[in-house]
């Protein structure tokens, strides 16, 4: 399979692309810093090339479907739409150093994946065998993927306060000279939420109208399923609190990372420690 | 009003409008549903109850901790949920339809200091000549301005998606929506189960608590069969049903092929693949016994779990049979049964038999061979059947909820005043979101507006 050697550079590629990130922070020159985005964007292209080329192979094996069946193409097109995000918030709001703070949690996917994953194709068992997993998978993991770059920035936020204070006009040197104002990172963790509260949103409901067609009900509090309700909560929650009680700065951010550990809970933690109809290869209810 | 002698019912009213209360729902909701994740829901296996102490047991089934998301205290925090945006709505919705329907026209002089977004030009003509290449200028850049002469300054004001500060109740709204087509389903629909066994038919499905809800026709299950990938996992499992009224079939509805995400609806009421099985009752399996030494082989009907004894004395009981053994024994595949054979004065034996695989069957047993062949069984498939007349109201409020969360994040509110003043005249802009994108818009009109000669 040349897919999964694709996958490998690209897995090389977000570590390069995120120590570069981090000599970037360091160094506070700017080429490397376009580097870091460069090398990002590269991993982006090959790492698009490599699902593409797996989904043809597994066509050629005669088990042709999307590479969003098990738990192996989940993380490796979480990480893919982790990085789709960074590139996106890189060139419309020119705050690149965010990479550094954003590449991890993709190189950690691929990471895991490549080494402690198997990696095989499989066939589709009967209950994944339907358009509505390719729709329910996109629309959860775009969501997923802009809470873990709020969670990112938001991270940044938590450092910056903690060093500099809550003073956002003090210039300090240093590593934090290269970090965005304390409101625009602010701004950018709503912002990414705004994005990913409606995708979450659509995942849910998609979820719901496969699970209506597929056996009849549309909601069986079914782990995942409540604990996607849970992660949906937690986000309505900030952005009330946000909006109508004036939560901003480093309780924003907070509640940021809280949402997205919750993510990350419902996402794997559920598969780990819970069971339930998302056991991803498990057969037919 | 005076503060200390608020009337209670002021005070609910408060309380219900609250936001700390939307809150606080909110977070409960978040930490209370965590309960029925870690804890099994419904039925409680055996295994579970053995292992929790007898004191515990009772504790969580008095709270409704297994079946917790309809225990008494989750649905009331789910009522209490709709109380709060239902008196939350009641309360703000008036001021934003005033807000909408009734815009500040004219800007008096302490707002105009307020705005962040503004811009100014000397003009030599009269105000209200002004007034007149200004209102053109406005309606072609932006939107068609409402005109109003105050003081002698004229104001020109002009908006756009004034209904874009709606979104934030559709969303709202579409939460109540989903709520009622949920309750509806629970009153006027079922969930239920029910197995036909290949060549029979039902009228009637079992709901969950074992009850009978006739169908009002009949479904006949023709055949039932599966296929297996090369690894042994289930590819496809397929029901051929028909259902029948008065006895004769419905037209377009005679032998339908239902596969697990194919289900089948007639009259409202839905059919999905969801098991199957050997029907055992009444069914029997055929083994040969051939002799090693030679002879004649003895053939026999067995039932699944029914032990018999063979001519020499061996005792043989079937303990289970299979269409197909692949998921069981890798390597093989067709139709098996495992036998538990007992030799006369010795210990019994359990090992697998297999259709098609004679030469295999040859290596087992002592003085006997056990060959399988087969089955009068039949296969029952084993389908949920669900009717949920409310189903529609829930999707129609997801739709809500999407459009609505749409316009809440992405569209904003945009006002432009012009003040055309004896000398001047001065524009002002402000949005109800996203101010950095509409900076970009009102900053080329202000470019726009400063190059007017007037
Ligand atoms: C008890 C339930 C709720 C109440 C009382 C409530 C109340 C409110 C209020 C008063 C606002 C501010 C509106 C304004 O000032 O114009 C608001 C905003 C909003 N609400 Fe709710 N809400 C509730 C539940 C929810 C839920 C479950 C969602 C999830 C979809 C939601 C989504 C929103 C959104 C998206 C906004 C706009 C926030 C923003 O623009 O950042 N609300 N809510």
């Amino acid at each position: 399979m040349t897919s999964s050697m694709f996958f490998n550079v690209t897995t090389f590629a977000y570590l390069i692309s995120m120590l570069v990130f981090f000599v970037f922070l360091a160094s506070k020159n700017k080429s490397i810093g376009v580097a870091g985005s460069l090398i990002a964007y590269a991993g982006l292209a090959i790492h698009t090339v490599a699902i593409g080329l797996r989904w043809k192979e597994s066509y050629d094996m005669g088990v042709g479907h999307a590479p969003m069946s098990n738990l192996y193409e989940s993380i490796v097109f979480f990480s893919w739409t982790i990085v789709l995000l960074f590139a996106y918030i890189d060139l419309k709001y020119k705050y690149r150093i965010i990479g550094a703070f954003v590449l991890p949690f993709a190189l950690l996917g691929m990471a895991w994946a490549q080494l402690g994953m198997n990696t095989g194709i499989e066939p589709l068992v009967p209950a994944l065998q339907s358009n509505w997993l390719l729709y329910h998978v996109i629309t959860c993991f775009l969501g997923y993927a802009a809470f873990a770059v709020a969670c990112g920035i938001s991270i940044m936020y938590l450092i910056k306060t903690a060093l500099e204070g809550d003073n956002s006009s003090a210039q300090s040197g240093g590593l934090l000279s290269m970090f965005p104002p304390l409101k625009v990172l602010d701004d950018l963790n709503y912002r990414a939420i705004m994005i990913g509260f409606p995708l979450l949103t659509l995942g849910i409901i998609t979820g719901a109208a496969w699970a209506n067609y597929a056996w009849g009900t549309y909601w069986s509090w079914d782990p995942k399923e409540t604990w996607s309700l849970i992660v949906w909560f937690v986000y309505a929650a900030f952005l009330h609190a946000r909006f109508t009680r004036g939560w901003v700065g480093k309780r924003a951010a907070w509640l940021s990372v809280i949402g997205f550990a919750a993510t990350i809970f419902c996402y794997l933690g559920v598969n780990l420690f819970l069971s339930g109809l998302h056991s991803y290869g498990g057969g037919a209810k | 009003m005076a503060t200390t002698e608020r009337s209670f019912v002021e005070n609910v009213w408060d309380f219900f409008c609250s936001l700390k209360l939307t809150l606080s729902l909110l977070i409960s909701l978040a930490l209370t549903s965590i309960i029925g994740t870690v804890l099994p829901q419904g039925q409680l296996p055996p295994e579970y109850v053995a292992q929790i102490s007898p004191a515990k047991l009772q504790i969580y089934s008095k709270l409704g901790f297994f079946d917790m998301y309809h225990s008494w205290w989750f649905i009331t925090l789910l009522y209490v949920f709709s109380l709060n945006l239902v008196s939350c709505s009641i309360k703000r919705l008036p001021h934003v339809f005033k807000f909408v329907s009734e815009p500040t026209l004219v800007l008096g002089e302490a707002s105009r200091n307020s705005f962040s977004l503004k811009q100014e030009i000397k003009i030599s003509t009269t105000p209200e000549n002004g007034k007149e290449s200004l209102n053109k200028f406005l309606g072609a850049e932006f939107s068609s301005p409402v005109v109003t002469e105050h003081n002698g300054e004229y104001h020109l004001f002009a908006q756009k998606s004034a209904w874009s500060r709606l979104g934030v109740y559709v969303v709202h709204l579409s939460i109540l929506v989903i709520f009622i087509g949920a309750i509806i389903g629970s009153l006027a629909g079922f969930k239920g189960y029910v197995s036909i066994v290949e060549g029979t038919s039902v009228n009637a499905v079992e709901n969950r608590n074992g009850g009978q809800i006739p169908l009002g026709y009949e479904v006949l299950c023709e055949k039932f069969s599966v296929d297996f990938y090369a690894t042994g996992a289930p590819k496809e499992f397929r029901s051929i049903l028909t259902v029948l009224e008065n006895g004769k079939p419905v037209p377009g509805l005679s032998q339908v092929k239902v596969i697990v995400n194919h289900p089948l609806t007639y009259k409202g009421i839905t059919f999905y693949q969801s098991s199957y099985g050997q029907a055992t009752e009444g069914s029997e399996h055929f083994i040969t016994v051939t002799p090693r030494a030679g002879g004649t082989p003895e053939k026999l009907a067995v039932r699944e779990g029914v032990g018999v004894t063979l001519k020499d004395g061996t005792q043989l009981k079937l303990l289970e049979a299979t269409q197909e053994v692949r998921q069981f024994a890798p390597g093989y595949s067709g139709p098996a049964a495992r036998l538990e054979i007992t030799p006369k004065s010795s210990a019994p034996q359990i090992f697998l038999v297999f259709k098609d695989f004679p030469e295999m069957n040859a290596q087992r047993g002592d003085a006997l061979i056990f060959g399988y062949d087969g089955t009068n069984a039949k296969m029952y498939t084993g389908l949920q059947v669900a009717k949920d007349p409310g189903v529609w109201v829930v999707w129609l409020g997801c739709t809500l909820m999407i459009i609505g969360l749409f316009i809440a994040f992405f569209m904003s509110h945009k006002r432009i005043w012009v003040v055309v003043s004896k000398g001047h005249a001065r524009i002002y802009g402000n949005a109800s979101k996203n101010q950095a994108a509409f900076e970009m818009q009102f900053d080329a009109i202000a470019d726009k507006f400063k190059q007017l000669k007037i």
